[in-house]
C-alpha cells in the first residue's frame, strides 16, 4: 500500500482551506450588488392567513419588496413535491399534501415561511418583517401523534391525516407464527424526534441574470443537480438549463441538506423579480423550527420465539410522524428504508410490518443520519434484548444463535433484500473482546460500590446503503434513479480532473476519491483533483446521502477511470506499434509485454491532445464520462456495545465505554471511516440521551435553541473504540460498503439497552434523561441490581 | 460611531453603528468569514476569536466593546504553509469533517492549552463545553488538542 | 437588534447620569445575557451604558474578613485569582463552573447578581455567604436583596459597584447543570462560619434563597448523613423541560450532601 493508495489514511487536502478560515460557505458569498431576505413565518401551527398588511414594512428605509405566498402562486411557481410515492396497502397512491413553498391560504406548523420581506441590509429586513401585520384565524392543531388519526383533517380530503398505510411482509403467515410461538415478547417503543442541527445554518443566494435569463442559486445542499431538477421540472422556477445551482462547501447536513426547502425557490424568485441577487441565511432559530426534522415513531413490536430461542416471527405496527407536508424524501424514511431492514442479522422466517404515514401540525420529518435504519435497529434490537432477558439467555449468545451465517449468503430476507454478504458473528465476537465482556460483572460491582449502577448493551445491525438499483427503486416509488455519474478527465499535462456527482458535507471526498482514482490511473495523489458541488461544471449527480458516495460515486469513477484507461492503451499500443492486448497497465505506465518499451499515462494523455502519432479512427482527448448504477444495496452491518454507569442519586447516565465493530467492506481511508463512526455514535448518543425535538399542545416547539435542545458536547462523549471487520461487497468495483450512517444506526439501541440493563428495568423511552432515570431508580424500589 | 480594532495585527479605524457585532464586524466589513455565525444564543462557539488575548464569542461581543481591543481570528494564526501547531494538529489527528465549527473550535482550543497548566482528557472535554461540533464526536478534536498540549508540557 | 445609544463612562456617577437621562436606558456589563437577549429583540433599551471603563468597578481585594469583588470582575478572574482561591476556594470553583470558558471571559459578578437569573451560579454564593451588594447608592445585605424572578431590590438606575463577601471558615459549591443550556438546574452552595452553617440554593426557585431546614440539620450534625431524612417542600420551585419541581427539590438534597461531603474534605 503506497502513502496515499487505497487505505492509506491520508490527511484530507481539503483540511488545508478549513482550519485557515478559508473554507466558502454558502454564508460566506459576497455577490455583488446582493440584498436581503427575511421570511415571515407561521407563529400558529394551523391557522388561515386572511390578511397580510405590507403597507407599513414597506415604507421602511431600504425596503424593496413584501412578497407572499399568493404572489408566488400568482407568478405561476409550483408545489414542493415528494419525490418519492408510496402505494398503500391497497395499491392506491400516497396522500400527498400540496405544499406550496410560501404558505398562501393556510399555515400549517409554526415556522412555516408564507411571505418574505427583502431590503438593502438584512438589519432594514428584520425591522421590516416585524412591521408586516398579519392576520390568522387560527384552527385547531393536530400534534399528538398518537391521537393524530383520530383528530380533525389537517389538509381538506386527507383521511385521518394519513398520507398513507403501508405493508410488507406476510401478515397472515407472520400471525400464525406468532401464534404458535412458545414465547412472544411485546413492546412498545418511542423512537424520538430529532432535530438535525447541522452547524452551518441553511443559507441560499439567488441571483438572475436578465440579459441571458440565467439563474444561479448558491444553496447547501448536500446534492445540488436534485435542487435544479426539482425547482425546474416541478417547482417551475426556471428552465433546467437556464439554471445552475452551485453548492459550496457545506458545513453538515446529516440528511437535513438533501430536501428542497421553500427558501431555495424563494430566493430564486424574488432575485428575478426585483432584478438582484437576494441572499438569505437562517438564524439558528429558523433552523430549529424549519429545517426538516427527524425520526419520530411509535411502535408496537411482536417477536415470537420457539422453545430454543430461535426467532420465528416479527410483527411490528409503527406510526411515523411525516409532519405538516411530505418532505422530499419523507415518505420512503419510515417505509422502504425502515420495514426492509426488519430482519436485521436474524434468520426470522416470518416477518409483517405496517406503518401508518401521519401528517401533523409540526415540521416535516425527513431523512436524518440512518433515516428509517436507526428506526428500524432500534426495534430489532431492543426487543432481542428484552427477549434475552425474558427468556433468561445470555443477550450474545441469543443474537448469534439467530444470526445469517456466512454460509447463507445470498440471504434473502422476509422483507424484500437480498443481504449480499457479511460475517455477523466475526464482528460481534470482536466486539465482546474489545469490551471485555466477560469482565463485566466486576465492573458492575466495582460501579456499585461508587453509587454508580452500571449496564452494558449491544446492538448489532444491519444497513442498506446505497439504494439501488435504479429501476427497482423507481418502481417502488422513486422519482428519480439512483445511480451516480463521475468524470475522469486526463488533463493535456498529465493530471487529473475529477467529477462527480456526490457532494461532500464533511465525508472527505476530495481526498478519499482522489485516493481511488489516483490508485486506478497510477498518478500521483497530489495530481488529482476532484470537482464536485456545481450543476455548471458536474454534469449530473444525485448527491450524498444514505452512505452511498464512495460505493455508488466512487464506482463511477472506477469506472471511469477504467474506460479512460481501455482508451489510453489504444493510444499507447498504436505509439509503441503493438496491438493494444499486447500492452499491459500498472501503476500508471503503459509496456509492451515481454519487452522494455513502456510509456506513462500522462504520456499518453499529452498524446492524446497532442495527436501526431495517433490512432486515425480515434477522437483526441483523454476524459471519460461514466454512471454507475448498483445491482443492489451494500449491506454495512456491525456490533456496538456501550457500558453507561448511572449516577444512582441523579439519574445522570454516562457512558463510561463504546466499543463500534463495523464490516464497511474495504476501507479506502481509515481515517475518514473512523471519524465518520465516531460523529454517527455521538448523534446516536445524543439521540439516546439527550436529544428531543419537543412541541407543547399548540404546537409550539419548546426545544428551539440549544439553551433547551441537548445538542451533544465533548463532555458528554467518551473516548470510542472502534476497530472494522471486512467481506467486501460482492457487487461494485471497490468491494466498498459505506459508512456515513452506521454510527448513528447502532448506537441507541446499544446505549438503550445498556441503561436498563443497568436499571433492571424492561423499557425507557428515550432520551434517557437524568430525570426519567431517577424516577425509573426510584420506580423500581429495590428492583435495582 | 467610530472604532479603531486591531484585527490580526492590523489597525482599522470603522465607521460601524452601535449596535454592529464584533462578528460582523470581521464577516462583513473585513470580510474575514472564516469567524462563522452557528446559533443566536451564544452556545455554540464557532464565532469564538481572541479579543485581547482571551477566547470570546465574536458574536456577543458589541462595536463599542472591541473598541481600542486587539482581536486575533483563525485567519491571523497561521497560513496553509506556516499552520499554528493547532491548526497543524487538526489536520493530523482529522479533527474535523465539515469544518464549520473549526475555526472556532481551533481559536478556543488554543486559549485552553495557553492557560492551562496540565490538560487530560476530561480537562479538555470541559474545556470545550463552549464549542459544538454535530460531525466528529468530538473524539479526535480532544486527541488534537490533548498533543498540543503535550508538546508544550 | 434594535439601534440604541451607547455609553461608555469612566465613572460611576457619569454612569448613573447617563443611565437616569436616557429614555430607556440598560447598563451593559460583560453581556452575555444582555446581548443575547437583544439579539433576540427581546430586550431594546434605547441606551446602554458599558461599565467596562469604570475602574472603581474592579478589582478582588481581600479585607480582613471579607472577600471584595468590583461588580465588573470577570469569571475567569475569579476562578483564577489566588486571592479568591485563598479565601473562599469555593467561590473560585463556582466561578469555574459558569457557563463555559468563553463565557467565562466576559461575565461579570455584578451582571450576574444584578440580573438575578433563577438558574445563575453566583446568587447561591451571595446568599449562602451572606454577601453585602454595594451599590452607588447604598449596601444592600443578601437577605434583602433577592425578591423573585429576576426581580432584585435595585431600584431604576441603581448599580452594583462592589459585591463583599464575608469569608467562611469553609465552603464548597456544587451543581447540577442544565444538559442544555449549561445554566445550573440546582447549585448549592453550603458554608460553615463559626457561629454556623449557610446553604444557599439556585436554580431551585424563582431566586436564590437559603435553605433554612438544611442548615437547621448541618448546623446539630454537619455530615452529609445529617441532611438524609431532611424534607426539602418542592412548593413553588421552577419546573422546565429538564427538570419538574419535584426533581429539583430532590437535587437540592443530593447537591447539598455532595457540598457537605466536598467542605469536609477540604
Amino acid at each position: 500500500m503506497s502513502a496515499t493508495g487505497i487505505g492509506a489514511p491520508v490527511r484530507r487536502r481539503e483540511d488545508g482551506r478549513f482550519i485557515t478560515g478559508a473554507g466558502q460557505y454558502t454564508d460566506d458569498l459576497h455577490v455583488e450588488g446582493q440584498v436581503y431576505a427575511v421570511f415571515l413565518r407561521s407563529p400558529y401551527a394551523r391557522a388561515r392567513i386572511t390578511d397580510i398588511d405590507a403597507s407599513h414594512a414597506l415604507s421602511g428605509e431600504g425596503v424593496l419588496a413584501v412578497l407572499t405566498g399568493d404572489d408566488m402562486r400568482a407568478d405561476g411557481i409550483g408545489d414542493i413535491p415528494c419525490g418519492w410515492l408510496v402505494k398503500q396497502k391497497d395499491g392506491s397512491d400516497m396522500v400527498s399534501a400540496p405544499h406550496p413553498p410560501l404558505a398562501h391560504t393556510f399555515v400549517n406548523y409554526v415556522g412555516e415561511p408564507y411571505a418574505l420581506v427583502v431590503a438593502k441590509t438584512q438589519d432594514a429586513a428584520r425591522h421590516a418583517a416585524e412591521r408586516v401585520h398579519t392576520d390568522f384565524e387560527e384552527l385547531q392543531p393536530v400534534i399528538d401523534l398518537a391521537t393524530a388519526t383520530d383528530s380533525v383533517e389537517i389538509h381538506e380530503g386527507v383521511r385521518h391525516n394519513l398520507a398513507y398505510d403501508w405493508e410488507l411482509g406476510d401478515r397472515t403467515a407472520t400471525e400464525q407464527a406468532l401464534a404458535d410461538a412458545a414465547h412472544v415478547v411485546r413492546l412498545d417503543l418511542v423512537n424520538n424526534r430529532l432535530i438535525p442541527n447541522a452547524m452551518e445554518p441553511r443559507a441560499a443566494i439567488g441571483r438572475y441574470d436578465a440579459a441571458t435569463g440565467e439563474h444561479t442559486l448558491y444553496t447547501t445542499s448536500q446534492n445540488p443537480h436534485l435542487a435544479r431538477l426539482i425547482l425546474s421540472a416541478f417547482v417551475g422556477i426556471a428552465p433546467e438549463h437556464k439554471l445552475r445551482v452551485v453548492a459550496p462547501d457545506v458545513g453538515g447536513g446529516f440528511g437535513s441538506k438533501i430536501f428542497v426547502y421553500a427558501e431555495e425557490a424563494a430566493v430564486l424568485w424574488a432575485a428575478r423579480r426585483l432584478r438582484c441577487p437576494v441572499k438569505w441565511t437562517a438564524e439558528r432559530a429558523e433552523s430549529f423550527l424549519a429545517d426538516a426534522h427527524g425520526r419520530d415513531h411509535l411502535t408496537h413490536v411482536e417477536l415470537g420465539l420457539n422453545e430454543h430461542g430461535r426467532f420465528v416471527a416479527l410483527k411490528v405496527q409503527t406510526s411515523a410522524n411525516l409532519g405538516a407536508y411530505l418532505s422530499t424524501f419523507a415518505s420512503s424514511v419510515p417505509t422502504y428504508l425502515y420495514g426492509t431492514l426488519l430482519a436485521g442479522q436474524y434468520k426470522t422466517p416470518n416477518i409483517y410490518v405496517e406503518v401508518h404515514g401521519v401528517y401533523t401540525n409540526t415540521a416535516p420529518v425527513d431523512a436524518y443520519r440512518g433515516a428509517g435504519r436507526p428506526e428500524a435497529t432500534y426495534v430489532v434490537e431492543r426487543v432481542v434484548e428484552v427477549a434475552a432477558r425474558e427468556i433468561g439467555k445470555d443477550p450474545a449468545d441469543l443474537r448469534r444463535m439467530n444470526m445469517i451465517q456466512p454460509g447463507d449468503f445470498p440471504y434473502e430476507t422476509p422483507v424484500a433484500l437480498t443481504y449480499d454478504t457479511g460475517d455477523y458473528e466475526k464482528s460481534l465476537d470482536r466486539a465482546l473482546e474489545l469490551i471485555d465482556y466477560a469482565g463485566f460483572s466486576a465492573r458492575r460491582i466495582e460501579a456499585r460500590q461508587r453509587g454508580c449502577l452500571r449496564g452494558i448493551g449491544m446492538s448489532c445491525y444491519i444497513e442498506a446503503c446505497g439504494l439501488a438499483p435504479s429501476q427497482l427503486a423507481i418502481q417502488l416509488g422513486a422519482g428519480v434513479g439512483l445511480y451516480e455519474s463521475g468524470e475522469v478527465r486526463m488533463n493535456p499535462t498529465g493530471n487529473v480532473t475529477v467529477f462527480t456527482g456526490t457532494h461532500s458535507h464533511g465525508q472527505g471526498h476530495e481526498t478519499t476519491f482522489a485516493q481511488v482514482v489516483s490508485d486506478r490511473l497510477g498518478v500521483p495523489f497530489e495530481d488529482v483533483e476532484v470537482v464536485h458541488g456545481d450543476t455548471g461544471r458536474v454534469e449530473f449527480g444525485l448527491g450524498t446521502y444514505g452512505s452511498r458516495s464512495l460505493a455508488v460515486g466512487g464506482s463511477a469513477l472506477v469506472k471511469a477511470s477504467d474506460k479512460v484507461i481501455a482508451k489510453a492503451r489504444i493510444i499507447a499500443a498504436h505509439m509503441m506499434d503493438v496491438g493494444a492486448d499486447d500492452v499491459t497497465f500498472d501503476g500508471g505506465v503503459f509496456s509492451v509485454r515481454d519487452s522494455n518499451r513502456s510509456m506513462t499515462i500522462q504520456e499518453v494523455a499529452f498524446a492524446a491532445y497532442v495527436p501526431s502519432n495517433y490512432p486515425l479512427d480515434l477522437e483526441p482527448g483523454l476524459s471519460e464520462k461514466a454512471f454507475y448504477d448498483p445491482e443492489n444495496f451494500t449491506y454495512p452491518a456491525g456490533t456496538h456495545i456501550a457500558e453507561v454507569e448511572i449516577d444512582a442519586d441523579t439519574g445522570v447516565v454516562r457512558v463510561v465505554d463504546f466499543v463500534a465493530v463495523d464490516d464497511f467492506g474495504h476501507v479506502i481511508n481509515p481515517l475518514i471511516v473512523e471519524g465518520q463512526v465516531h460523529g454517527g455514535v455521538a448523534q446516536g448518543l445524543g439521540q439516546a440521551l439527550l436529544e428531543h425535538g419537543r412541541y407543547d399542545d399548540y404546537g409550539q416547539l419548546l426545544t428551539g435553541s440549544y439553551m433547551d435542545y441537548c445538542m451533544p458536547r465533548a463532555d458528554d462523549v467518551p473516548q470510542f473504540r472502534v476497530d472494522t471487520t471486512t467481506t467486501p461487497c460482492t457487487h461494485n468495483p471497490l468491494g466498498v460498503k459505506g459508512c456515513g450512517e452506521a454510527g448513528a444506526i447502532g448506537s441507541p439501541a446499544a446505549i438503550m439497552n445498556a441503561v436498563t440493563d443497568a436499571l433492571g428495568v424492561r423499557d425507557l423511552t428515550m432520551p434517557a434523561t437524568s430525570e426519567k432515570v431517577w424516577r425509573a431508580i426510584r420506580g423500581a424500589k429495590g428492583g435495582i441490581r | 460611531m467610530e472604532i479603531t480594532v486591531t484585527v490580526n495585527g492590523r489597525s482599522h479605524r470603522l465607521d460601524v453603528s452601535p449596535n454592529t457585532l464584533l462578528v460582523d464586524i470581521l464577516r462583513e466589513q473585513l470580510r474575514l468569514t472564516g469567524t462563522h455565525v452557528g446559533c443566536d444564543t451564544s452556545q455554540c462557539g464557532a464565532c469564538t476569536v481572541h479579543l485581547n488575548g482571551d477566547a470570546v464569542k465574536s458574536c456577543t461581543v458589541l462595536a463599542g466593546q472591541a473598541d481600542g481591543a486587539s482581536v486575533v481570528t483563525i485567519e491571523g494564526i497561521g497560513a496553509v504553509d506556516d499552520l499554528h501547531p493547532m491548526q497543524a494538529a487538526f489536520r493530523e489527528h482529522h479533527a474535523l469533517q465539515c469544518g464549520f465549527c473549526t475555526p472556532g473550535m481551533i481559536m478556543a482550543a488554543i486559549d485552553l492549552v495557553e492557560k492551562s497548566d496540565h490538560l487530560d482528557d476530561a480537562a479538555v472535554r470541559e474545556g470545550l463545553e463552549g464549542n459544538i461540533c454535530r460531525c466528529t464526536g468530538y473524539h479526535n478534536i480532544v486527541n488534537a488538542v490533548l498533543s498540543v498540549a503535550e508538546a508544550k508540557a | 437588534m434594535y439601534p440604541f445609544n451607547y455609553h461608555k463612562p469612566s465613572s460611576v456617577d457619569e454612569a448613573v447620569s447617563l443611565f437616569l437621562d436616557a429614555e430607556d436606558p440598560a447598563y451593559l456589563s460583560g453581556g452575555m445575557t444582555l446581548i443575547p437577549t437583544m439579539k433576540q429583540r427581546l430586550a431594546m433599551p434605547t441606551d446602554l451604558v458599558d461599565l467596562s471603563g469604570v475602574q472603581a468597578m474592579r478589582g478582588i481585594e481581600r479585607q480582613d474578613q471579607k472577600l471584595v469583588l468590583g461588580a465588573f470582575t470577570r469569571h475567569a478572574e475569579v476562578a483564577r485569582s489566588e486571592v479568591v482561591a485563598q479565601a473562599i476556594p469555593a467561590l473560585a470553583h463556582l466561578a469555574g463552573l459558569i457557563g463555559d470558558n468563553q463565557v467565562r471571559y466576559r461575565g461579570t459578578i455584578g451582571g450576574s447578581v444584578a440580573n438575578s437569573d433563577p438558574a445563575a451560579d453566583y446568587p447561591a454564593a451571595v446568599v449562602a455567604l451572606g454577601a453585602e451588594v454595594v451599590t452607588n447608592k447604598r449596601t444592600i445585605s443578601s437577605a434583602d436583596y433577592f425578591q423573585d424572578l429576576f426581580e432584585t431590590a435595585l431600584e431604576p438606575g441603581e448599580m452594583i459597584v462592589r459585591i463583599e463577601l464575608p469569608i467562611p471558615r469553609r465552603a464548597a459549591y456544587r451543581k447540577f447543570p442544565n444538559p442544555a443550556s449549561r445554566y445550573a438546574v440546582v447549585g448549592v452552595m453550603v458554608a460553615q462560619f463559626d457561629n454556623g452553617v449557610q446553604v444557599g440554593v439556585t436554580g431551585a426557585g424563582p431566586c436564590a434563597f437559603r435553605a433554612s431546614t438544611l442548615e437547621a440539620a448541618l448546623a446539630a450534625d454537619l455530615r452529609p448523613e445529617a441532611l438524609a431524612g431532611v424534607d426539602i417542600p418542592d412548593a413553588g420551585f421552577n419546573a422546565d423541560l429538564h427538570a419538574s419541581a419535584e426533581y429539583r427539590a430532590h437535587l437540592v438534597g443530593v447537591m447539598a450532601r455532595r457540598a457537605v461531603a466536598d467542605l469536609l474534605a477540604s
